[in-house]
């Protein structure tokens, strides 16, 4: 590995600002974060990111790496030198910039609060039994770290900014995570298919591309949630069938198929 | 006259935004009171998501003869008496109703074949006890922690750092701080105030903890008045990365231990097994050959568990003599190997050290061994409580989790961090609020606002040139080479004088650019926390002349029983640490006949 590379880092706040280079040692294993960290304490302490954990753990570094939504902290520096040894560093571009490297990310948390916890039924027998197979699925929708890379790279957030009308990839999990917890009694599908808009996931799977933590957010998460939503919408027979006796749309399990037409929902 | 700053009021004040905080706002909304909970990072992001191996419970899923008792003779044992016995018990006693209070908050444990939690051995504990998910028991805490909070409609300070509590009369009424984003003042007003701050490991060069860990809970309360207590208990895990340099001190999950991982020297030897490292009072409790370990590891009932789950202070002193004796690896430190057990099992029940070591250091643990050495990981010491109600010394200040001191004596044993935060997160909560709902809000004092904007903004000013940046990197190095694993008189003298020095040379520093997310600005007023801290740590190892746990005199290796019946407690007189002892609160009747039963 070359001994000094060179990192263009943006600098600026929303009102503007520019690429600046910034030359630093490298050492054996080093990350894109260790290399911010040197120039913080050598070149210019005012440049502003985020980081907690430097393990791959909390989601806090989230950045554009040549391009490339990724962590800092699991970005090794050789993997994204080119030939002249330069990397360029850019905040994530879905949310508004607050400085260099730092973006407001409190849509996120907004959107969180919309989403109903786990609902229990109140007689379900205490200490709850539920068998590892029927949790697993649940567990891999557990793992996200909420680095939010998979909202920085859905275009539906990205290119069209439709905040207003999706959740993005993360919240997909999230319900899925409840969706599919083997006691939870809550019908979540009107809020998917409304305020949640999972009509406008296209299924590109670029999140399910980047995702550091390997979830299968389009396979696992939104694809699945997609057929409930269909199966309680948009199936004559059971439609039909509901209304001949009256039931409520049911929670699971889920139907058969792909949904045939993907439609934005409203 | 002081610049315009926002002021909050809400009925009590959560500071820190971990695992404790989080348990703690909950028990203040379920009682009915207004919160507000005070993140220095965004929610969600605390230590606390870095804890792997699991949440130490009796539940007594594993079909062997657990309860509370037994892990409160554990806890006891493993902190070698210093632990307040009361404390202890409480924590014994709840920790299996704040385990099972999280499934109803949604957390997805890892089930044994009866659909139970699945519990998990470790270092220390008498029984499987660890319930876990696989090696990210951290994160399922906090973010099952968080969205219960969020239910229930706290006020959250996202990025906001508090610098200094604010009193009236001797009372604690408030706090002050800043805005990261836009480095402007802020301050709160409140009935009663929680510090859930975290320890801080970050003095230490080599560290397993995240750039929050810089003391600042302890020494808000130092500055309010509060007494703290056994801060030379700093925890050295056993098992740190070692290479690449970048990711040096990282942690590796005892749970790698817990699932059967074997340490090994350069030569070959498993060395846990040398019997010169085996305490007296585990004598007897474990393996005495490589073949029963491998039988434990399918017949748990009927054979002892390996040595390498010995407590944390006794296998890290262990590694720590391998490699002075020159027995360490290629980047100095021991091989720790779990291949045995299959690549299907270890990416289950490992996949986070499995994705670290490939993604960080470009070793496969299911083909390769790791190379570990102790790294700073978790503070034992810190502000004294009430184990009732959390209570400080100070009146309306309340601190939990592993800012506050008491529970886990001369060493922790791992998995006793995440029920800490649970069972004394709501006992913070539900002692804040009682105080809360019969104090009253009290005037901000002006003057101690213009005092602490004034030590902020000095770094701006100030005609001096020192980097806070380099006076970090000094501090760590100090502490890492005097106040670390084995300690002597000299060694801690010359670590306080430059910490001292450090401390003198920190009036001078000097940060560029404005306000707005400046990290230098940021670390300017860190420094001065780590540094009191670090001057606390070091004073109080030099005053405890013995070896107990984490700490390890090679002047005084012996254990001294009349040390060991004495507390260490620190209080702020003026500038200078003064330092005293106080008797160990002694065991009742019915907690000492537990031993008796042993023996």
């Amino acid at each position: 590995m070359l001994e000094r590379i060179k990192l263009r880092v943006f600098r600026g706040t929303s009102e503007g600002g520019a690429d600046k280079a910034y030359e630093v040692r490298t050492f054996p294993g080093m990350v894109v974060l260790d290399a911010i960290h040197q120039i913080q304490a050598e070149q210019d302490s005012t440049l502003a990111c985020r980081w907690n954990c430097k393990a791959a753990k909390c989601g806090s570094c989230s950045a554009e790496i040549n391009g490339k939504p990724r962590l800092m902290c699991k970005s090794r520096v050789e993997d994204y030198c080119d030939e002249n040894g330069e990397i360029t560093v850019h905040p994530v571009k879905t949310f508004p910039l607050i400085r260099d490297l730092v973006t407001d990310v409190s849509w996120n948390y907004r959107k969180a609060e919309q989403i109903p916890p786990l609902t229990v039924a109140p007689d379900t027998p205490r200490p709850f039994r539920m068998q590892q197979v029927d949790v697993d699925r649940v567990q891999e929708f557990r793992k996200c770290i909420e680095c939010f890379l998979c909202q920085d790279v859905c275009h539906v957030l990205r290119d069209h900014n439709r905040k207003d009308g999706y959740f993005g990839p993360r919240f997909m999990v999230k319900i899925a995570a409840l969706e599919m917890h083997p006691l939870d009694v809550l019908n979540r599908r009107e809020q998917l298919r409304n305020e949640g808009g999972i009509g406008f996931c296209n299924i590109t799977k670029c999140c399910e591309e980047l995702c550091p933590e390997h979830i299968h957010i389009t396979d696992n998460a939104i694809i699945p949630l997609k057929e409930r939503v269909v199966d309680d919408y948009f199936d004559p027979l059971k439609a039909l069938i509901r209304r001949i006796r009256g039931l409520p749309r049911g929670k699971r399990p889920a139907g058969p198929g792909r949904p045939r037409s993907e439609s934005s929902p409203r | 006259m002081m610049e315009q700053c926002e002021t909050f009021e809400h009925d009590v004040l959560v500071i820190g935004a971990g695992g404790a905080g989080l348990r703690a706002a909950i028990a203040v909304r379920d009682a009915g009171l207004s919160c507000g909970v005070v993140c220095k990072s965004l929610l969600g992001k605390a230590h606390t998501v870095m804890a792997e191996g699991g949440a130490a419970a009796a539940l007594g899923n594993m079909g062997e003869p657990d309860d509370w008792s037994v892990h409160f003779r554990d806890t006891m044992i493993g902190g070698q008496f210093l632990n307040n016995p009361r404390t202890v018990e409480i924590f014994a006693k709840e920790a299996p109703l704040r385990v099972l209070e999280l499934e109803e908050y949604g957390a997805v444990f890892d089930r044994t074949p009866e659909g139970l939690i699945a519990e998990r051995p470790f270092g220390g504990h008498t029984y499987r006890r660890l319930n876990h998910v696989g090696d990210r028991t951290g994160l399922e805490l906090i973010r099952t922690l968080q969205d219960k909070a969020v239910s229930l409609h706290p006020s959250f300070h996202m990025e906001v750092t508090v610098t200094r509590l604010l009193l009236d009369s001797g009372r604690v009424v408030g706090a002050f701080g800043y805005r990261r984003d836009t480095g402007t003042f802020v301050a709160f007003r409140a009935r009663a105030v929680v510090l859930a701050t975290g320890g801080w490991g970050r003095m230490y060069k080599y560290t397993s903890n995240s750039w929050e860990s810089t003391g600042d809970g302890a020494m808000l309360a130092w500055d309010a008045g509060a007494e703290l207590m056994d801060m030379e208990m700093v925890q050295f895990h056993p098992t740190g990365m070692v290479w690449p340099p970048g990711v040096r001190g990282l942690l590796v999950t005892e749970g790698v231990r817990g699932e059967g991982g074997i340490l090994r020297n350069s030569r070959g030897e498993r060395f846990m097994f040398n019997p010169e490292y085996m305490p007296e009072a585990y004598k007897g409790k474990f393996a005495e050959s490589e073949e029963e370990a491998a039988r434990w590891l399918e017949d748990k009932a009927n054979n002892r568990r390996p040595p390498e789950l010995l407590p944390r202070d006794v296998v890290a002193r262990a590694i720590y003599k391998e490699v002075l004796a020159g027995r360490g690896t290629e980047h100095g430190g021991v091989y720790l190997d779990v291949t045995h057990r299959g690549a299907d099992y270890i990416r289950r029940k490992l996949p986070s050290m499995y994705e670290q070591f490939h993604a960080l250091g470009d070793i496969d643990i299911t083909r390769q061994p790791m190379e570990v050495y102790p790294t700073i990981h978790y503070t034992m010491g810190g502000i004294w409580v009430d184990p009732e109600t959390c209570a400080t010394s100070v009146p309306g200040l309340f601190a939990a989790g592993e800012c506050a001191a008491g529970l886990h004596g001369a060493n922790r044993l791992g998995g006793n961090s995440l029920t800490d935060i649970l069972v004394f997160g709501k006992r913070a909560g539900e002692g804040s609020a009682a105080h809360a709902a019969r104090a009253e809000f009290a005037r901000l004092d002006e003057s101690q606002m213009e005092a602490e904007a004034a030590v902020l903004l000095d770094p701006f000013q100030n005609p001096g040139k020192e980097n806070p940046y380099t006076i970090t990197m000094e501090l760590q190095e100090a502490m890492q080479e005097g106040a670390m694993i084995a300690r002597t008189q000299e060694g801690l003298q010359q670590c306080l004088d430059r910490v001292l020095e450090l401390q003198k040379r920190s009036r001078n520093i000097r940060v560029d650019g404005g306000r707005a997310y400046n990290p230098g600005w940021h670390t300017a007023r860190d420094i001065k926390f780590m540094l009191k801290t670090s001057e606390i740590i070091v004073r109080c190892a030099l005053e405890r002349k013995e070896s107990r746990g984490a700490q390890w005199r090679l002047d005084y290796p012996d254990k001294n029983p009349e040390w060991g019946a004495k507390n260490i407690i620190a209080k702020a007189d003026g500038d200078a640490v003064r330092l005293t002892t106080r008797p160990v609160p002694e065991m009742g009747p019915e907690l000492r006949a537990l031993f008796e039963e042993v023996k």
